[in-house]
């Protein structure tokens, strides 16, 4: 095998790439876990995402268009798991599971007549300088607007959970909702906004799968990425920038493990592509052995207002 | 204004009456899907509910489809039910079959071309062992190390599924195959055969264990102190710990019983209606009978019944398939609608809806 074939520049620009899906679904996530929802829908709704944004930018050849629609269409999807979880007090997890199931059913039946078609992709941003700089440009300055929109949401999301006041009633929500709502707070509605913000970053994470990251529709094409979204929050104690840097570093063992498969290395194929999903175990272990430090308190419990 | 007022305890009377209420509310908005992709909405039903049964062209086919599909169902389902109350969310199922058909199949084909009546009952207990020890992977890293399983048991099915690549294509592939993926069909190998027991019933071996199953689980769930624990751990954990359950040793039970069940329900598969390891071997029963377990309120008696109504739909969504173009995904969303018609009325059960204000 040949492991000069393997440029580093190109590897970390690779990495961004493959992880912009995870990382958008897993900063949503972590924004409705902070508000102590638990939405195992996750995968569902990148699906719905990904088969949406897809149709529109084929139809309309914009593939901005197409992501503008897909978090929309997946945030309103959301609102499923949102109105039986916390207005019919419906089981979390079951309706998760529910909104997972239902969502890989919804897009084979929208994307049927569209698989094997390719999509417009965004174009790289030409940044001027950057952009010009040796390695570094290339690797960090000469990528799509959603790869720099989605570190912009993280950085939006730490701030909104640290420095505002709407953040800190979304955490009180999420550490104790009785004591929340005694003191005011409609605990329902922050909850299905946080609901909603996370159907739209899934939404967006999906449609990058479909429309930059492959760009093809293909049935059941986000593989676990949702599922995987959900263990990088609990890897990230969640918290935005570990959330990033999660996703980076699953992002790099996706990367590479394509990249060794390409090189031709000995291992056999099918060992290269499960070793992400046992990464995910391990790293979910090691941090899980620790004690689940910054978990909200009231994360998956049913509330309902007694008065 | 509508107002929830808490019950203090389940109704009795929803439980029973909610999930007949979610299929109406089912077959109602699929007939408004079914109106939307340009179909006639009753034909639609009455193809997917009510022909598969009853048509005299069809029926001869697919009445026995329905204990092949039912069967594994059933199985997987029951098994889930009991972490399902416990509070322990097995959803890798579809790995764990993936593996009792692994170690099934492997199993069978060392002894090939031998003939024994042992085979086949060894097969039953590598099959088992093999969803067993899968299970026990998620169950061991919740209890020791405080992994979450419902992350680790879902990443174990790509797991399984690259190892289910791996070995159609390496360790079980066929050497007659012409090179070719996918193990020997195992129907074509007397002793390792998963026969009907009635011919033209549908009823093969795991159907059977199936039924068995449903038995085990209910003396289970309502005479053993096992059962009793379960659902101590699952509504009360608090009162469950005072009372002394250990809940290691519940984890264990709940991922360990799902996992062998699920891998029960893989090898009766593979040596009977599927025949062979192959690369698409499974077929997404693992996450079917999630919807299963639910439908039937997690009893055992409830989930024979919505077993055997979810194993309708795919022969119906099949006939549909054929008759009408209906696309096959129509059916999987037919099922999560069900799922989630289900979850909705279940709000009857837990609350009383009061009309007007305080």
């Amino acid at each position: 095998m040949d492991f000069s074939s393997i440029n580093p520049a190109l590897l970390i620009a690779s990495l961004m790439v493959s992880a912009t899906p995870i990382l958008l679904a897993a900063i949503g996530e972590a924004v409705v876990e902070k508000s102590g929802v638990l939405n195992l829908g996750v995968e569902g709704m990148m699906i719905v995402g990904a088969v949406v944004g897809f149709i529109i930018a084929v139809n309309t050849d914009a593939p901005l268009l197409g992501f503008i629609c897909a978090a929309i269409v997946s945030g309103i999807f959301s609102m499923i798991f949102g109105i039986l979880t916390q207005y019919l007090k419906s089981n979390q997890v079951a309706t998760g599971l529910g909104l997972t199931l239902v969502g890989l059913g919804l897009s084979a039946l929208l994307g049927r007549p569209y698989e094997g078609m390719k999509s417009p992709t965004l174009k790289a941003l030409d940044i001027p300088f950057l952009g010009d700089i040796p390695v570094l440009g290339k690797m960090l300055f000469s990528h799509d607007l959603m790869i720099y929109f989605s570190v912009f949401i993280v950085a939006m999301v730490w701030w909104f959970l640290k420095f505002t006041h709407a953040g800190m009633v979304l955490r009180a929500v999420g550490e104790n909702h009785d004591a929340a709502h005694a003191l005011g707070y409609k605990v329902v509605r922050v909850r299905m906004l946080a609901i909603m913000f996370g159907g739209a970053t899934s939404g967006l994470g999906g449609a990058y799968i479909s429309l930059a990251r492959v760009p093809q529709w293909t049935e059941g094409m986000t593989a676990g990425a949702g599922w995987i979204a959900l263990a990088i929050v609990v890897f990230a104690s969640w918290r935005p920038w570990r959330v990033l840097f999660g996703a980076y570093i699953f992002g790099g063992v996706t990367v590479l493990q394509l990249n060794l498969q390409a090189a031709g290395a000995s291992i056999p194929v099918e060992y290269l592509s499960m070793s992400p999903y046992l990464i995910t175990i391990v790293v979910l272990v090691i941090i899980s052995s620790r004690g689940n430090q910054g978990a909200p308190a009231s994360l998956g419990r049913p509330f309902h207002a007694s008065s | 204004m509508l107002k929830l007022e808490k019950r203090l305890q389940q109704s009795k009377k929803w439980i029973y009456l909610s999930p007949f209420l979610a299929v109406v509310i089912t077959m109602i908005s699929g007939g408004i899907l079914f109106t939307i992709l340009g179909e006639n909405p009753f034909e639609a039903i009455r193809i997917i509910f009510w022909d598969p049964l009853f048509d005299p062209n069809f029926a001869s086919y697919s009445r026995p489809q329905l204990l092949v599909k039912a069967g594994p169902l059933i199985l997987i389902a029951i098994g889930l039910s009991f972490g399902f109350k416990a509070g322990v969310w097995n959803i890798g199922a579809e790995g764990q079959y993936i593996m009792g058909a692994i170690f099934g199949a492997g199993l069978a084909l060392a002894f090939y071309p031998m003939e024994s009546k042992l085979i086949f009952p060894l097969m039953i207990i590598a099959g088992a062992l093999g969803g067993f020890l899968w299970g026990m992977i998620p169950a061991f890293l919740k209890a020791k190390l405080n992994a979450n399983e419902i992350l680790v048991s879902l990443m174990l099915v790509y797991v399984a599924e690259s190892i289910l690549a791996s070995v159609s294509q390496g360790l079980l592939k066929n050497p007659d195959g012409y090179g070719f993926p996918g193990s020997r069909n195992l129907q074509k190998y007397e002793s390792a055969a998963n026969v009907e027991i009635i011919s033209n019933s549908g009823m093969h071996w795991g159907v059977l264990f199936a039924f068995i199953t449903v038995i085990f689980s209910y003396i289970v769930l309502t005479r053993h102190i096992q059962g009793f624990n379960i659902q101590l751990t699952g509504e009360a954990p608090r009162a469950a710990k005072f009372a002394g359950v250990n809940p290691t040793a519940n984890i264990v039970f709940c991922l360990g019983i799902s996992g062998a069940l699920a891998g029960l329900a893989g090898m009766f598969e593979v040596a009977g209606p599927s025949g062979q390891i192959t690369i698409e071997f499974n077929s997404g029963y693992g996450f079917t009978a999630i919807i299963v377990a639910f439908l039937g309120r997690l009893h055992p008696v409830g989930i024979l019944l919505s077993g055997l109504l979810i194993a309708l739909t795919y022969i119906g969504g099949e006939l549909a398939q054929l008759m009408l173009g209906l696309p096959g995904a129509s059916i999987q969303l037919f099922q999560g609608m069900l799922l989630f018609f289900l979850l909705a009325t279940d709000l009857f059960a837990n609350y009383r809806v009061k009309i007007g204000t305080n």
